[in-house]
């Protein structure tokens, strides 16, 4: 692909979410990508890179400062303004639905901006994804973890084989209209709170 | 039968009415399910609202204005019909250019005419070394009443300062970093400066400009019109959120419930001396101001059209619009007191029988209404000035040849 000369600023204070994003725009033949993820004297580094184009997630709080650089460019060479395709709702819509917010130095052709704010939402997109499948993961590890510790409880204090305190846990939760981890956790819980050295 | 609404708001003090609609209970009582959504940018507001992802929003009474004049890339069209409070902000600066205005006669009574001279004879002494104040937003009353008091102190707001925007949690400690100097912010941010960063009042929203209007209830203008009686409902449960709001006793619970996580998700100290008007000014000293924010009494959530008319007037004053005719009818019609007479009519609510009013004409508070129990003002600019909604042009060809 042939490489662009569009300097392309991504200001995200999630690293990692910020890397995803510099990968794929480099792929995409930007091959001038510069990060900022600390919030730190953000006007005057905007202003040293002097960039023709950032890309923000939607939930930065700085968002307020960079869009006053429309009408007041004294701290930056050239004025920003947003990037808004008004002949295309849909990727206005997209944008905001993956959470991604672009600004174009003023007088830049929309077209030759349109497919990073493509990438962008693609790439924010992605990474949602993936934090959701990671944060499922983690919630089922933690689950096991918990029910693991109740059945333990209950295998000590009433007897019960694993296979007998499971199923105690399982009808108490079906008896009661809950899920077994809520069971599990009040359990772990209370005995936590009748014998603080139990539930370990 | 029940009204879905999702609204945004942004973590300030002066979003109590919406949270304490859902909170007490006032929402539900109407058959509203409204989920609060919090946001950390004004943009984020205004690009949730414009894709539909909200369908009314706390937002900066300029800001529907503006966006109705299509000032901005992304403007959903808006309806005002009904405000938040009134005033709430106050102007704060660091203990150093406390120290110089103090060295020029300022005092801590928080005096808008006083401190305004000292400041002023703070710059004149050193004109090289410019003071740089933070706002939050180029379309906010924090940008226009900062101006306003310093124009009207003789301080050339474009020249003899600089004015930048900031994340309102972050000016407290740019202002301990020196980055800034002060800044005109809302609750609990001014405060927090001066519990927690070592700052100073210099004064007040309330005493630049008594009972003046602050944040407002922002409406999708096509939801609006395709729902009405939730729209209608909305207006019911965040009057009588107003008036929960407004009384003493229950202001301990609402500081309380507005430190939690998803709302302000700071300290109720912080809260506090927004809601009891009992502020700490810097050094230890605590004073009273008269109607720092005031979310009830007054009319206090009734959308004056001369409120949306001064706030055009100041964004043609400072250069954001040209004046016309049709920019000045756009501005005037976003705000639609006759939506909120009409819904509150019938519940009952004492309100203004005019929908604009001369600003700064009442110097002391006085009983409007056939019932005596509503009370306005005062509402005095601190420098004498007066806006007659009927006279735009006039005031706005006054005050660009004041900038001159």
């Amino acid at each position: 692909m042939k490489s662009s000369s569009l300097t392309v600023l991504v200001i995200d204070e999630n690293r990692i979410r910020a890397s995803i994003i510099e990968e794929g725009l480099r792929e995409g033949g930007y091959d001038q990508v510069r990060i900022i993820d600390d919030m730190h004297g953000l006007a005057r580094r905007i202003a040293e890179i002097n960039p023709d184009v950032i890309v923000i997630d939607l939930e930065n709080p700085n968002r307020d400062m960079l869009e006053s650089f429309f009408q007041i460019s004294r701290a930056i060479q050239r004025p920003i303004a947003m990037f808004v395709d008004k002949s295309d709702e849909a990727s206005i819509e997209a944008a905001v639905d993956a959470g991604v917010s672009a600004y174009i130095v003023d007088g830049l052709k929309q077209e030759r901006v349109r497919p990073i704010l493509k990438m962008a939402i693609s790439r924010f997109n992605a990474f949602s994804r993936l934090s959701r499948e990671l944060d499922e993961t983690r919630g089922e590890l933690e689950n096991r973890k918990i029910i693991d510790r109740a059945k333990g409880l209950l295998m000590r204090s009433r007897g019960l084989s694993e296979e007998a305190a499971y199923a105690l846990l399982r009808k108490a939760a079906m008896n009661q209209n809950r899920k077994i981890v809520e069971i599990a956790q009040s359990l772990v819980t209370a005995a936590s709170l009748l014998d603080p050295g139990a539930s370990e | 039968m029940t009204y879905e609404i999702t609204a945004g708001f942004v973590p300030l003090l002066d979003s109590a009415i919406l949270v304490a609609a859902r909170e007490k209970g006032f929402a539900e009582k109407n058959s509203i399910a409204l989920s609060l959504v919090r946001e950390r940018s004004w943009a984020s507001i205004r690009d949730r609202l414009a894709v539909s992802h909200f369908n009314v929003a706390h937002i900066l009474g300029p800001m529907p204005i503006a966006f109705n004049l299509g000032l901005d890339p992304l403007s959903p069209k808006m309806i005002v019909p009904m405000a938040l409070g009134l005033g709430g902000n106050a102007v704060t600066v660091s203990a150093k250019l406390w120290r110089a205005m103090a060295g020029q006669g300022a005092m801590a009574n928080l005096d808008a005419y006083n401190n305004g001279q000292a400041l002023r004879g703070v710059i004149a002494a050193k004109p090289s070394d410019p003071p740089r104040f933070g706002v939050v937003h180029p379309y906010s009353g924090h940008n226009y009443e900062l101006r306003y008091w310093l124009a009207a102190s003789g301080i050339d707001p474009d020249r003899d300062i600089e004015i930048l925007v900031l994340p309102p949690p972050d000016m407290g400690d740019a202002l301990a970093e020196g980055l800034i100097d002060g800044y005109c912010a809302g609750e609990p941010w001014n405060t927090y400066g001066v519990l927690n960063r070592g700052a100073h009042l210099a004064t007040t929203k309330a005493a630049i400009w008594k009972s003046s209007p602050e944040k407002v209830l922002g409406v999708n203008a096509g939801w609006a019109e395709a729902h009405p009686e939730a729209l209608s409902a909305l207006i019911v449960a965040l009057e009588e959120a107003s008036r929960w709001c407004g009384r003493a006793e229950n202001h301990a619970e609402l500081a309380d419930i507005l430190s939690r996580p998803a709302y302000v998700g700071r300290d109720s100290a912080l809260l506090l001396p927004a809601l009891t008007g009992l502020l700490p000014v810097g050094g230890g000293d605590i004073r009273a101001v008269q109607d720092f924010f005031v979310p009830q009494a007054k009319a206090a959530t009734f959308p004056w059209k001369s409120h949306a008319l001064w706030f055009y007037t100041q964004m043609v004053r400072w250069g954001q619009i040209e004046h016309s005719l049709s920019h000045q009818q756009i501005a005037a019609e976003t705000y639609r007191p006759d939506l909120y007479r009409n819904v509150l009519k019938a519940q009952g609510v004492v309100m203004p029988s005019a929908s604009a009013k001369v600003e700064g004409a009442l110097t002391v508070e006085t009983p409007v209404g056939s019932s005596g129990t509503l009370s306005l003002g005062p509402d005095g600019f601190f420098d004498g000035g007066l806006f007659d909604p009927d006279a735009v042009g006039d005031y706005i060809a006054a005050q660009a040849k004041h900038l001159a």
